[in-house]
């Protein structure tokens, strides 16, 4: 219900809506043409189209859609994507479901930071400085096989906008774990067996902390519970130069064992119960944080997903209070850790609605082995 | 000189694979050829996995996954493919049976690995379940393209060991042959499976599973001390294996070295070097008989492995019926090549048909050993699906027409 950002749009994006304005009739089709959003024309120009493969309640997709969506905006159709191997990678482009309305690279699993430096490089070279580079990987291509030429990318701040679409599991190849795969979830690498069932506690890889203690010039982690606010901070990434970090909470109907219903509903509850600390960092220090407005327990979150089914009996009572305690305590320490809770104050520095900025937050100093589930 | 110290042994026997058969074939298991490979690796003692998981070959290490911590050992899931076997060498200096398993975009980065295990004389086991590439490539239709990055994949002149099973049978009975040929000639071992044989079901008698694992490493004939030398061969040609923690100091390096394990760039001790690490894996051909099919009398001798292999027999039997006196050459070992063997079997043979799913690969090793002498004509497919019986048996009938009198 907001008009696009940019108050002089170039003419390429012209006819180009993304809003619904006036009507939440599907697509506005009440509307006079010129008023309709894209979805209701048959040319729309969204970068990823529908016609995909993607499972029904798909997070990645709902998040790839926004992400390069406002990338487009941002940068009036200039730009190019450079995509790993991964889901996103194989529901949106085998013939006929090819999606995307973007110039897109697929590079391989771990080296789309590597491939996507090279160009913005030769861009740059070419003094083509208005095509900007987006590169975007689930969490394995980015925390495992990945890390190392994004660790580079990083390191040189290449002017690229890394994205990484985080599932918590390989679930492309049959839903194994990653080191973004979080404590007692239930993968098929790390069975519900045993004395200490699925995902072991104190392991795994908390990606946004390394990203900021890389000092680029920005950090944000957003869920596709709030696209508005995976908009905006798009928005603030493409209005900087270098390298930049985006990691997107995406649930997964099939590795989570959800309903495709709930997708966007488990995403608001990691971030409400404190599992996934939403925030931004710039230039290694922490400026704002997404407060939890209506806190809920872990147990709300971990219940309705079928990874976490052996921490429950059938009717839904706490079968393994220990593990659930031990999830409980991840979330606290990162309420504690970012200010998930801290109200009122420095509204300014947000956008309003709950962002504010961090008490003593020292995120750049925190040991990034700490599984606090936004990894 | 010291003891060895056990490796852990089974503590509980292995769960059937499936269903138990049915009255008919009451020994009989329906096994996943993916999943008679981990219990091949599991029969043969290995006891630690590091891998990564890559279409079509990830059901092994989620079997592993399953079975390995309730017997002793270790599942470990690795970064990328190149942690996978740089954990597996770690381990198996370590004492350990170990392997990995992946496909090919994987098998490609373990390559500067696979040379290093070959120099540092590492023994392991690296499973790779072949799709159609290069890159990305065809996840996961069948391929048999890695054929010669098994051999060549890494620099220098490495000399590579590879198995090709046949069926789902011949995936465990060959993942327990490259544990003993590794051991056996301290060296990294391949095996290479294709997609269908891997996702493929058939029925097999699994091994007794209270059966007890190989023993561990025996240990160097030499005694620790001063004058050890970890790559003094004996008699083989192989140097033999201490493990870490046994009394033995020893270096091992990726740079070329003499007998004691220290770099040396004399071009003379790394010439030697090389020609015996080639040496010592000869023995592999007579260890691992190519099999037959109704060769005997074949003047029309196709040439196949792996899938492809099961497809030939029945091409075979299809030309027989027409009259042509086919018959089917099966390598179980594609490096070394089995040279002597081939030019016996395929002595005589007024055309020899290599049927593979690539671009020639296998066909040209084995024009290079049969010579212009023999009429040669590859069948050959690349491109993700596999050559029918059909196919095979036109073109047998389509070369021969053209190569072979009347």
């Amino acid at each position: 219900m907001t008009s696009p950002p940019s108050a002089d749009p170039p003419a390429s994006r012209e006819g180009v809506k993304f809003y619904q304005v006036g009507s939440f009739a599907a697509g506005n089709r009440l509307l006079d043409p010129a008023l309709r959003t894209v979805q209701a024309d048959e040319r729309r120009a969204n970068s990823l189209t529908s016609g995909h493969r993607a499972c029904q309640g798909c997070g990645e997709a709902l998040g790839a859609r926004y992400t390069l969506d406002a990338v487009m905006r941002a940068t009036g159709g200039q730009m190019v994507a450079v995509n790993a191997t991964g889901c996103l990678e194989v529901f949106s482009t085998p013939f006929p479901e090819t999606s995307w309305r973007v110039p897109w690279l697929h590079s391989l699993f771990g080296n789309a930071p590597a491939v996507a430096t090279g160009v913005a490089a030769a861009l740059r070279a070419q003094g083509r400085t208005d095509v900007r580079v987006v590169a975007q990987a689930g969490d394995g291509g980015t925390v495992d096989i990945g890390f190392g030429c994004l660790s580079g990318m990083f390191e040189r701040n290449d002017d690229v906008l890394f994205v990484c679409y985080d599932n918590e599991a390989y679930m492309n190849t049959g839903v194994q774990r990653s080191s973004a795969t979080p404590p007692a979830a239930r993968t098929a690498t790390t069975e519900a067996v045993g004395p200490q069932p699925g995902n072991p506690f104190g392991q795994g890889k908390n990606l946004p902390l390394l990203a900021i203690a890389h000092d680029i010039p920005y950090v944000a982690t957003a869920t596709v519970a709030d696209l508005h606010d995976l908009e905006a901070k798009v928005e603030r990434a493409m209005a900087v130069r270098g390298a930049r970090y985006l990691h997107v909470l995406v649930p997964c109907p099939l590795g989570w064992g959800s309903a495709p219903r709930d997708t966007v509903r488990l995403a608001r509850l990691a971030k409400e119960t404190g599992l996934f600390p939403v925030l931004e960092a710039e230039h290694g220090e922490v400026v704002r944080v997404s407060r939890i407005r209506h806190r809920q327990p872990v147990e709300e979150y971990l219940r309705p997903q079928g990874r976490y089914a052996h921490l429950f009996t059938a009717s839904g009572a706490p079968a393994r209070p220990d593990l659930i305690g031990g999830l409980q305590r991840i979330a606290d320490r990162n309420v504690r850790r970012f200010g998930l809770l801290d109200g009122g104050d420095d509204e300014d520095q947000g956008r309003g609605s709950g962002d504010r900025a961090p008490a003593g937050a020292d995120p750049a100093g925190a040991s990034p082995r700490s599984p606090t589930g936004a990894g | 000189m010291s003891r060895a110290r056990r490796l852990p042994e089974p503590t509980r026997p292995l769960p059937p694979a499936a269903p138990a058969g049915n009255g008919a074939h009451p020994t009989l298991t329906l096994v996943q050829g993916n999943e008679a490979c981990a219990r091949g690796a599991l029969a043969a003692g290995c006891r630690f996995f590091a891998g990564y998981p890559i279409s079509p070959s990830s059901e092994i290490a989620e079997l592993m996954a399953r079975e390995l911590p309730g017997c002793g050992g270790v599942f470990l899931q690795m970064e990328d493919e190149m942690a996978s076997l740089g954990a597996v060498l770690g381990a198996s200096l370590g004492g350990a049976r170990a392997m990995t398993a992946t496909s090919g975009p994987g098998f490609s980065l373990m390559q500067e690995h696979l040379g290093y295990a070959s120099l540092a004389e590492i023994p392991c086991v690296v499973v790779d379940v072949m799709r159609g590439g290069p890159s990305t490539g065809l996840p996961t239709l069948p391929a048999q393209g890695d054929v010669m990055q098994a051999q060549w994949g890494s620099h220098g002149d490495r000399a590579a060991v590879v198995l090709a099973p046949g069926g789902v049978a011949e995936m465990l009975e060959l993942t327990r042959v490259a544990f003993e040929l590794a051991e056996r000639l301290r060296t990294p071992v391949v095996v290479l499976a294709d997609e269908v044989i891997a996702h493929m079901r058939e029925g097999m008698r699994l091994p007794d599973a209270s059966q007890a694992p190989p023993p561990p490493r025996p240990g160097p004939a030499q005694p620790p001390g001063p004058a050890f030398a970890p790559y003094r061969p004996n008699a083989a040609g192989v140097a033999e294996l201490p493990a870490f923690g046994r009394g033995y100091r020893f270096h091992v390096t990726g740079l070329m070295h003499d007998e004691r394990g220290r770099p040396t760039s004399d071009p003379v001790v790394a010439a030697a070097l090389l020609d015996r690490l080639e040496r010592k894996v000869a023995p592999a051909v007579d260890l691992v008989p190519a099999d037959t099919y109704r060769l005997a009398d074949a003047r029309v001798v196709l040439v196949a492995y792996g899938i492809t292999a099961r497809i030939a027999r029945a091409a075979v039997d299809a030309l027989r019926d027409q009259g042509v006196p086919a018959g089917l050459w099966r390598p179980r070992l594609l490096w070394p090549v089995p040279e002597q063997a081939m030019a016996q079997a395929l002595a005589g043979a007024e055309l020899v048909v290599v049927a593979e799913m690539n671009r020639g690969q296998w066909a040209r090793e084995v024009d290079r050993v049969l010579g212009p002498g023999v009429p040669s004509a590859p069948c050959l497919k690349a491109g993700g699906s596999v050559i029918t019986a059909e196919e095979l048996t036109q073109h047998v009938l389509g070369a021969r027409a053209r190569t072979v009198a009347p």
